[in-house]
């Protein structure tokens, strides 16, 4: 007979969290402060250029929906707006929320306010979240964002593959609720603006919605609200590479993320976060800079995986064996001569 | 009780830029601003307590190289989430090419 599978508690108000790494635990490849000053340079000009380039992507495609509605090339044309809509605006939400996709403050506001929009992420809610993630990454019981707890549940795979968690959150939100782990992660003084937002959104989606009935036509909600749902597969894909199946508990960025070689095109949709162990170690490094940071530590690191294939050749049998096996992860080799990790991998029962 | 110690040479600190200095058991960020004013703060944000050394000095705003949080090293006001208590300041003199600061000694 099987033994039962324990589930470990990635609550963060649970009882046995995995060890509290202080910042200064964390290992970082050393870079001399004039590099990593060069690296961390934010700049107005790259940024209006990629996002006015995801903008135009967006109404290109919405324009060939729209024109092509009724006909068979709505179906291509609404599986090109929702990568560019759904998956391109994850990775947006996310490198604004970092401040680092523009150099000028409202511009990468106004950046995350909308991608956020477009994604159902809550932007006072995620801000803070997305901050506990990088202090605390895959550490169990303590970062908010470990998207495959173990031991694997099929439904969180495919649910992990759309939106319908945050859509399901913002109906929450919108009626004043916010879960135990949420109070512990966000201050309290973004809670009401955490509440408002969501209400904000709803009320958006409702109206989108209102004119879909009064037009007798789903044209409006696949243009605005659903692509998160039906395009945002993309961008879970690729981000699954991230972290999925690596090893918990362990304060170091190059041995529970990982960075993969990806094209031109998905590294536009993804807006270069294919660098994810970079972008963990030097969280303040601009989307644009993350290839000349990957230069720059790359000895220091594991090999980077040759292509998305590969990453989820390596990490999916790992998910399907951690149904049963909760303690099995991937153990990152270091190359020869590269630092060791400052603390040595903690376990939990 | 004021107690005035050296810190480091104006030279060490490039303009709009910043370094750490240890001293006991306690850990300070000091500032060269755009216009050659140096400034002290303490070391760690107020947030997550991250050492501000790594981070970025835009004009007078130091951002924490972890969150993104961003601090007025002039004051120590924070000026973006998720930092939100401020910072704590030192008084800060320039004698000769060195910087001072009145570390407070109890």
């Amino acid at each position: 007979m099987d033994r039962p599978v324990h589930r470990r508690n990635y609550r963060l108000t649970g009882s046995n969290p995995g060890p509290e790494f202080a910042p200064s635990d964390w290992y970082k490849t050393p870079l001399t402060r004039r590099r990593l000053k060069a690296l961390m340079r934010r700049s107005d000009r790259a940024g209006l250029i990629h996002y006015g380039l995801w903008l135009a992507a967006v109404a290109a495609t919405g324009t060939a929906l729209i024109l092509s509605w009724g006909t068979a090339w709505a179906f291509p044309a609404a599986l090109c707006y929702g990568i560019f809509y759904g998956s391109g605006s994850e990775s947006r939400w996310h490198e604004c929320a970092h401040g680092t996709f523009f150099k000028t403050r409202w511009l990468n506001d106004l950046g995350y306010h909308l991608a956020a929009f477009m994604t159902f992420k809550n932007p006072y809610l995620w801000r803070w979240s997305h901050a506990r993630h990088h202090t605390h990454t895959l550490i169990v019981g303590r970062d908010p964002e470990i998207a495959f707890p173990r031991p694997t549940r099929l439904i969180g795979l495919i649910l992990n593959m759309t939106s319908m968690k945050e859509v399901v959150k913002t109906l929450r939100l919108s009626i004043g609720r916010l879960t135990a782990d949420e109070r512990d992660f966000l201050a309290k003084t973004e809670h009401a603006k955490t509440v408002w937002a969501a209400r904000a959104h709803l009320a958006i989606h409702i109206g989108i919605i209102a004119l879909a009935l009064i037009q007798q036509s789903w044209l409006p909600v696949m243009l605005i609200g659903l692509p998160a749902l039906y395009g945002s597969w993309l961008h879970h894909l690729l981000a699954t590479t991230q972290h999925a199946g690596l090893a918990e508990n362990v304060p170091d960025h190059r041995l529970n993320c990982r960075t993969v070689i990806m094209n031109p095109v998905l590294r536009f949709v993804y807006t270069n976060m294919n660098y994810h162990l970079e972008h963990h170690m030097y969280p303040m490094v601009p989307f644009h800079a993350l290839p000349a940071l990957h230069d720059a530590i790359k000895t220091d690191c594991p090999p980077a995986y040759p292509s998305t294939l590969a990453a989820l050749r390596e990490l999916l049998p790992t998910l399907w064996r951690q149904r049963r096996d909760p303690n099995h992860c991937v153990m990152r080799k270091l190359p020869n001569g590269a630092n060791p990790t400052t603390n040595p991998p903690a376990t939990i029962a | 009780m004021s107690h005035w110690i050296r810190a480091c040479s104006t030279d060490d600190i490039e303009p709009e830029d910043l370094i750490r200095f240890d001293y006991g058991a306690d850990s300070y960020a000091i500032y060269r601003s755009p216009n050659d004013e140096f400034f002290c703060t303490a070391g760690l944000c107020t947030h997550e307590g991250v050492h501000l050394a790594d981070g970025l000095v835009m004009d007078y705003l130091i951002e924490c190289p972890m969150h993104n949080g961003q601090f007025d090293y002039r004051s120590g006001e924070p000026k973006r989430p998720p930092a939100c208590v401020k910072l704590k300041t030192y008084p800060v003199k320039v004698e000769h090419g060195e910087v001072f600061i009145d570390v407070e000694v109890f």
